[in-house]
């Protein structure tokens, strides 16, 4: 299982390090050259939205990623990646990849200092740490998608998954626990 | 020791979440909406720019909160800002305007010749530059969340930055070779707690991230400071002291996660217009690093 990691800006290496916990293979996607429609999956790390949507598109990798997750296959993004994702940014005109049938809120929990760490229930796997960094949550889940809700804190949206895409407003790559990260392996196993 | 709390670990993560990215030093909302349309992960709100500060001279202090609220409306990435070396009210007020993060900075005049702010007091996140691991250790044992070369701000010289970067990862290679029982005596050595020697030497490391800052002014610039280990890169006077700051700005911001990729590189460094002009290390009467030890 080989799966590639946007290493374009943010907290990659933190993913990558999850992965080999797991004994997952993983390659660093930077430009256009690295990607190939061979991998697993995609993983899409924490950072900043703007930052890693600007240089998708700069390095034209943003429609060869766009036709591959259309096509089915596994990608799970963390915090930023969400945004990526998003077919809505409720307070942001921009969208980037647009794949997802979220609506999502930037800077949901305002600057840094709304940042914090809580333990709640994810899909049915109990309980697990999650760590927001000035991050977004997912307002509404656009009518007739089939988007599955995975977690909830405060009432918010803060996991979820479509078909091919998983996506959490938290990260759980800054925390010990590899059950998300698991999650998404067992999703492409099931791909395969 | 080690500040454990969770307030320290949210913020060393806000770091985390910056590497691999371009920090700029903005003095206008305008300039705070280039920088962010450009690629910018984060921009340091202040008035007057370190190249324009070594200009005017006198002192320089925290910048009016009106100007730093100004720029917090105009973008969505996080506002950094600087205050002076051990200036307790300064840094609260920045705490009180809810920044994402405290530089408090040797660029600006110390306010305190002895003491740093004690950190771990504070529930905003800071950064703090240090030239050498003993300062970067002990700017962390007192709740420092993210760590930056000091280079020498305002002079689009490199040199500094490159020292101090080469340092760091010098002393962090001994330490990791050291046998255990030695390093009692290499805390001692570096004037920091033992706990942190210890981090150091299992992870081979710093406990934070790690950025350039001081003296980057081209792409080929943050470039070098990346392959010499720094996590992100800092660019204070050379992207608005330049002929074109969106152009050098955007291609700082490629060569940054491009930096191992020569010809990517040669295509970024091409046609960027004036550069800022700088000044070499041996015609600065003022080495800011020299400040807060």
């Amino acid at each position: 299982m080989k799966i590639g990691v946007f290493a374009l800006q943010g907290a990659f290496v933190e993913h990558e390090q999850m992965l080999e916990r797991l004994g997952a293979e993983w390659v660093e996607i930077r430009r256009r050259a690295d990607f190939s429609d061979c991998f697993d999956g995609v993983i899409l790390p924490g950072g900043e939205s703007t930052v890693q949507g600007k240089l998708l598109c700069e390095e034209g990798l943003l429609e060869p990623l766009k036709s591959v997750i259309e096509g089915g296959m596994p990608v799970f993004g963390t915090c930023a990646g969400l945004i990526l994702l998003a077919k809505e940014l409720s307070n942001d005109p921009n969208t980037y990849l647009g794949t997802m049938s979220v609506s999502v809120r930037r800077n949901a929990y305002g600057r840094q200092l709304g940042s914090f760490r809580c333990n709640e229930p994810f899909a049915d796997m109990g309980t697990i740490p999650m760590v927001f960094i000035r991050a977004p949550f997912i307002e509404s889940v656009l009518p007739q998608s089939g988007v599955q809700i995975l977690a909830k804190v405060n009432g918010n949206i803060v996991a979820a998954r479509e078909k091919n895409m998983l996506a959490t407003a938290f990260h759980p790559e800054l925390t010990e626990d590899l059950r998300v990260h698991q999650y998404f392996l067992s999703m492409i196993k099931a791909h395969e | 020791m080690i500040v454990q709390n969770e307030r320290f670990e949210l913020n060393k993560n806000l770091a985390q979440m910056l590497k691999g990215g371009v920090i700029m030093d903005v003095t206008t909302p305008e300039q705070a909406k280039i920088a962010e349309e450009a690629g910018a992960c984060a921009v340091m709100a202040l008035e007057r720019i370190p190249a324009d500060i070594r200009a005017v001279g006198g002192v320089a202090r925290m910048s009016d909160p009106k100007m730093i609220k100004g720029i917090q409306n105009a973008v969505s990435i996080p506002v950094m800002a600087k205050c002076r070396i051990g200036h307790i009210a300064e840094a609260r007020i920045l705490e009180a305007i809810e920044i994402d993060y405290i530089d408090e900075s040797e660029v600006l005049s110390p306010a305190d010749d002895r003491y740093h702010i004690d950190k771990t007091q504070f529930s905003v996140p800071f950064v703090c530059g240090a030239r050498d691991l003993g300062e970067a250790l002990r700017r962390i044992a007192e709740g420092a969340s993210m760590i930056r070369t000091k280079g020498e701000p305002g002079t689009g010289d490199v040199v500094q930055a490159v020292r101090h970067m080469r340092a760091m990862n010098a002393e962090i290679r001994r330490l990791v070779s050291m046998r255990e029982d030695e390093l009692y005596e290499a805390a001692k050595m570096l004037q920091v707690p033992y706990e942190l020697v210890c981090y150091v030497h299992e992870n081979g490391k710093l406990p934070v991230v790690n950025f350039a800052a001081g003296g980057v002014a081209t792409p080929a610039d943050a470039a070098l400071m990346m392959s010499l280990g720094a996590e992100g890169v800092f660019v204070g006077s050379g992207i608005f002291k330049s002929g074109n700051p969106a152009k050098r700005a955007r291609t700082i911001v490629q060569a940054v996660t491009n930096y191992n990729n020569p010809k990517i590189l040669a295509e970024l460094s091409e046609d960027l217009g004036e550069a800022m002009v700088g000044i070499n290390e041996q015609e600065i009467a003022l080495l800011m690093a020299e400040r807060g030890k």
